[in-house]
Parts: C-alpha cells; sequence; structure tokens
C-alpha cells in the first residue's frame, strides 16, 4: 500500500507538468494580454511592462522560468491585475474562503444525498422513493445562479435571518447560504447515484443470504448492503470534493465572499496568466491527491482490491 | 404432525410484460427428519416455491395459499415475525456460493452474526461455535482461515462454509436451492456427501431443490417433480426412479447420462419450457408431450392419489405412459 501511495505521488510530478505545459500552450494561444486596455498603450509602455515580467522572452523560457520559481522558491509570481498582489497571496486569501464553504457543502451534499438515496432504495416505488427522486431532480434542475438569489429573496429580503452578502472570516451566518447554493446539484447526483447502486445491491444474492439469515433489515441495509452501494458514489466523490472546495464563480460572486472561483474566472479574462496558472495548478494538484484518496478508500471497502 | 405443510401455495409475479404465474396450487409436506426432492428443469417454479415459503420472493412477488411451519400459518407474516425462524429453524443454502457469501465481509463476521442475534451469543463463543461447525463441514485450518474473505476460498470450499453458516442453530429444515449446480463434478460428490452426513447426523429434515436427478437418487427419500408452477408426480425416490407414471418424469430419467447405454446423443425432452406469462388451461407439459392427446389441450390434470405414498397429474393411465 506504502509503494503504492508513493508510485502514485510520483507519477503527479510529470502529470502536472504536463497540465503547465498544455495551460501555457492555450493560454497563450488565446488572443490578448494582461495589458490590452480599451485605450492602447503607447509602444515603449507596452514594451517595458512586457520586460518587466519577462513577457518579451520566448514561450520555452517563460515556462521554465516559471517552474523554476514554482519548484525552488514555492512562488507563483506577481498578478498582472491587482498591482501589488501575487499569486500566492490571492490563494492564501481566497482559498480558506472556499475551502471552508466548499468543505461544509461537501458534509451536506453526502449526508443529505446518500440519505435520501439509501431511503429511495429501501422504499423502492413508494411515496418516499418519488419524493426522495422528486427532491434531487428539482434540487438539480435549480442551478445555483438560480438558487442564489431565491435563497436571498427568502432568507435575507423577506425573513431577515441572514445577511445577503460578505464573509466577515467565516461567521456561521454568511457560510449557509453558500453551502446551500454550492451543494444542492451535488447532493443531488450523489442521492441519485446512491439509489441506483443500492437498489442494484439490494438485488444481489448475498442479500438474499443475509435476509435469509433472519437478520433484522436495519442490519442487512447498513452492514450488508450499503459499503457495496457506496462504491461508485465515492469514485465520484474525489472530483466532486475538489470541485466544491475550489469554489464557484456563481457563489463568489452572488454572495461577494472574496473565495478563489471569482478570482478564477476573472483571472481568465483579463489574461492575468499568473493567477491563471497559479489556480489551475492548485485544482490539478488537489485532483490528483484526491483520486489517490479515493484509490485508497477504495481499497479500505473493498477486499478484492489490494495495491 | 408434518413440519411443514404447504396448501395450494401459488406465486404471480407482476412484471413489465405481464403477470408471471410461477408456482400455481402446489401443496406437499415435510416431516421431522424427512427427504425430499423438488425437481424440475429451470422455470419450474422449484425455486420460487421455497422462497415464497418463507418470505424470500422479489419484491414484485405475491404468494397465496397456506404454509404451515409446526402448525402456524407463516404465509406473508411480516419480516419481523419471520426472521425468529430464518435460519433458527429453517435454514436455506444458495445455488451459486461464489455470490451468495457477502464479498465485503469476513467469514466470521458473517457466520458469527447468526448466533449473536439468534442465540445471543457473545461474539467470543460465537466464534467458538462457528469455527467447530467449520470444522465439522471439513474446511481445513478453520480457526485460521475463519477471518479470510470470500474470494480467498475455493467454490466448494465457500459452498460448505455456506452449508456451515446453514447449520449453526441446529435448524429443523435445511432447504438447499441447487447446492451443486455451480460446482465441478467431483466437488459436486463431495458436497452432496457432506449434506447426506449432516442430515443423518443432526437429523435435520432436507428439502433439495435440483435439476439433476442423478444427485437424487441418493440422497433423498421422496421426489416430487414439478413443470410448469405445477406438481407432476411425486413418490418415493426409489417408485419414482424404477416405475415413473408422467411422461415428463419419464423424459428426465431418460436424460440422465449412463454408462451402461451403447448411444452416443443423449435423449432429451424436445421443445421448450413453457410460457409462463400465460395462464394454463391445459397440460403444461401438453405441447412436449409424446403421449398428449385431445383431452391433454383441453383441461388442466388434477392431482391424483394413487399409492399411500404417490400422487401424480396426467390424463393418461399410468399404464399407457409406461
Amino acid at each position: 500500500m506504502l509503494s503504492f501511495i508513493i508510485r502514485r505521488l510520483a507519477v503527479a510530478i510529470p502529470t502536472l507538468l504536463i497540465l503547465v505545459v498544455f495551460s501555457y500552450v492555450i493560454m497563450y494561444a488565446a488572443p490578448g494580454g494582461p495589458f490590452d486596455m480599451e485605450r492602447a498603450l503607447p509602444p515603449e509602455v507596452m514594451d517595458n511592462l512586457n520586460a518587466k515580467y519577462g513577457l518579451d522572452k520566448p514561450l520555452v523560457v517563460q515556462m521554465f522560468n516559471y517552474v523554476y520559481n514554482v519548484v525552488v522558491h514555492f512562488d507563483f509570481g506577481p498578478s498582472y491585475m491587482y498591482k501589488n498582489q501575487t499569486v500566492n497571496d490571492i490563494i492564501a486569501q481566497g482559498f480558506p474562503v472556499t475551502l471552508t464553504y466548499g468543505f461544509w457543502s461537501f458534509v451536506v451534499a453526502v449526508v443529505v444525498g446518500m440519505s435520501l438515496g439509501v431511503m429511495a432504495a429501501i422504499y423502492h416505488n413508494s411515496w418516499l422513493d418519488y419524493l426522495a427522486v422528486g427532491i434531487s431532480i428539482g434540487a438539480q434542475v435549480l442551478p445555483n445562479f438560480v438558487m442564489a438569489p431565491i435563497l436571498v429573496l427568502f432568507f435575507t429580503l423577506w425573513l431577515g435571518w441572514l445577511p445577503g452578502g460578505g464573509w466577515q472570516g467565516g461567521q456561521w451566518q454568511y457560510v449557509i447560504m453558500p453551502v446551500i447554493a454550492l451543494s444542492t446539484s451535488f447532493m443531488a447526483s450523489i442521492a441519485r447515484l446512491t439509489r441506483s447502486s443500492m437498489l442494484e445491491v439490494l438485488n444481489a444474492n448475498y442479500i438474499r443470504t443475509a435476509r435469509a439469515k433472519g437478520l433484522p433489515m436495519r442490519r442487512v441495509i447498513f452492514r450488508h448492503a450499503l459499503k457495496p452501494a457506496l462504491l461508485p458514489v465515492v469514485s465520484y466523490l474525489g472530483p466532486a470534493f475538489v470541485a466544491m472546495i475550489t469554489g464557484s464563480v456563481v457563489v463568489d460572486m452572488y454572495f461577494s465572499t472574496g473565495g478563489i472561483g471569482v478570482f478564477f474566472v476573472n483571472s481568465a479574462l483579463n489574461r492575468d496568466y499568473s493567477v491563471i496558472m497559479g489556480i489551475t495548478i492548485l485544482t490539478g494538484a488537489l485532483t490528483i491527491l484526491f483520486n489517490l484518496v479515493v484509490d485508497i478508500l477504495y481499497a479500505w471497502i473493498d477486499p478484492k482490491i489490494r495495491y | 404432525m408434518a413440519l411443514l405443510e404447504i396448501k395450494d401455495l401459488a406465486v404471480r409475479f407482476e412484471t413489465n410484460d405481464g403477470i408471471v404465474s410461477a408456482v400455481n396450487g402446489v401443496s406437499f409436506n415435510v416431516r421431522e427428519g424427512d427427504t425430499l426432492a423438488i425437481v424440475g428443469e429451470s422455470g419450474s417454479g422449484k425455486s420460487q416455491t421455497a422462497f415464497a415459503a418463507i418470505g424470500l420472493l422479489a419484491r414484485n412477488g405475491h404468494a397465496t395459499g397456506s404454509v404451515k411451519w409446526d402448525g402456524q400459518e407463516i404465509l406473508n407474516l411480516p419480516d419481523a415475525k419471520l426472521n425468529r425462524i430464518r435460519a433458527d429453524e429453517i435454514a436455506m443454502i444458495f445455488q451459486d456460493p461464489m455470490t451468495s457469501l457477502n464479498p465485503f465481509l469476513k467469514v466470521s463476521d458473517q457466520m458469527e452474526e447468526v448466533l449473536t442475534l439468534h442465540r445471543g451469543m457473545s461474539r467470543r463463543a460465537a466464534r467458538a461455535e462457528c469455527v467447530r461447525m467449520l470444522d465439522a463441514v471439513r474446511i481445513p485450518d478453520a480457526a485460521a482461515r475463519i477471518t479470510m474473505y470470500p474470494h480467498e476460498f475455493s467454490g466448494g470450499m465457500r459452498q460448505r462454509i455456506m452449508i456451515a453458516m446453514s447449520l449453526l442453530c441446529r435448524p429443523r429444515l435445511l432447504i438447499a436451492d441447487e447446492p451443486t449446480t455451480a460446482l465441478d463434478v467431483t466437488v459436486q460428490a463431495q458436497i452432496m456427501d457432506l449434506l447426506r452426513d449432516i442430515q443423518n447426523e443432526f437429523n435435520t429434515a432436507m428439502i433439495l431443490i435440483t435439476h439433476d436427478l442423478g444427485i437424487v437418487a441418493g440422497s433423498c427419500a421422496r421426489t416430487m417433480v414439478m413443470y410448469g408452477g405445477r406438481i407432476m408426480e411425486r413418490g418415493t425416490t426409489a417408485e419414482i426412479f424404477a416405475n415413473p407414471t408422467h411422461p415428463y418424469t419419464l423424459g428426465l430419467l431418460e436424460a440422465v447420462p449412463r454408462l451402461d447405454r451403447k448411444e452416443d446423443t443423449l435423449p432429451t425432452i424436445p421443445g421448450e419450457p413453457p410460457d409462463m406469462l400465460k395462464a394454463f388451461k391445459a397440460c403444461p407439459f401438453e405441447p412436449r408431450c409424446p403421449k398428449a392427446d385431445e383431452r391433454c389441450k383441453a383441461e388442466v390434470p388434477a392431482l391424483e392419489r394413487i399409492s399411500e405414498t404417490r400422487v401424480r397429474a396426467c390424463h393418461r393411465s399410468p399404464e399407457e405412459v409406461a
């Protein structure tokens, strides 16, 4: 197992390098640059700026310098948009925010989604099943840019219970609405996945054996059916967790939380190369890490899987 | 008094294609220590008869009639009540030992829970008893291997584990649903020997469900032949083998491979099993029956008693069939 983990982490390094190369090429292939304004800057100023940030050098050299700075100094470079802020600063400010509401979204999505899915499967084709399926379809068809205004209308304008935006260091009042807005569609996917895989497992021969042993339904479900039913859900949870903790542009913009979701989109629009790269690498590294976590969880759940 | 008394049992499944009548008016008794083989090809309703009796039908299945255990009606009882009988008094062994044990749980976890649940044993006492039972079904090195997972055992070993698990509470009736179908021939013989030994040792009544007449002869006192969800013929195994009175039984016996015959090809019963979506207005075996006449197409033959031990459902007389 340990050697498996080490091997997987070793493979992560070339994977990230390839990610850097591809992102660089795509980024530069897009027209425009970080200093393009509506009114063009004088060419001398432009040359100075490009020279200052090293943008006048060939692409390969830029890429090499970038990787060198990241690896040796852990320096992701200055932002071209936000003066006096480095990419490290932006991530250090924004990532804890998205990590907080992303983590709680994950907890909510998993707990509610799995419960709904298991319940729907146990009471297959009953009103409970239809209710659970209805809730998850409803949650899936309500995108968060629709969900967010509805939440604000309800909790802020009508009930006056929660502030309509802001973060305030992550006090609970400011976290609730981002969590609801972000978690619903993930919750719906988890519920549907859990339901269908649970239905399949409940038809398995070993579940009939468990029932023939006279085990109460609760024990049949939780001890004999839950683990195998969760396998397909777990493989979905890895990428979903990364998607949640790297935030959402809609949530960040609508609730003014200041997370990295909004920086990622703005940096792409502004050709803020270094911020794009920083957040891409962060997301890539997290994806690799949590896919590894999923694989380890798999081995823990299924005794037939040994690395 | 009969241990298990089944009367007019019928099982229907609601499917997307319509109602499937899997079992149609089956009646039989099993006494203490009795051994009954239920024989028939796939879809004859033999397994569903057993599943219905202890409430293990699939969700879309519905059973009517009467099943009495020890004089008490148990058909369609809620799970909570049936759970007291399952494994404790009526235990089951299933067809495919590869998929009938939970691949995600250790053998010890799957066995011990039977005893902790039904007997209120501590886990330590349950473990000791499980190891003893695994020894009894001749699993080598049981004390060490009990903590392994099912996939670490061979098919034959897994079926031994299933048998050991089913015997933990010393049930009064053991239902074995095609216990050897998924195993290769040498292992089949070992498993049948084991079941026979256990039957003698614990005096457990047994219902053996199979399509293989070859394994019935040496292991069951009585035999019941089913087709299209109905009983075709029932009697002592000796009678059925020596003197079959139903064309279907005759066909099944012909189809058993024998070393003392010279022919190269094995006789088969021509035609296909009946479409269970249609309700039968005639003998279900009529389309495949070499002895069928007009009457067989017109009405369902009633089950008639022809001797103390024997019943049959056929319009033709035993002399005409033989």
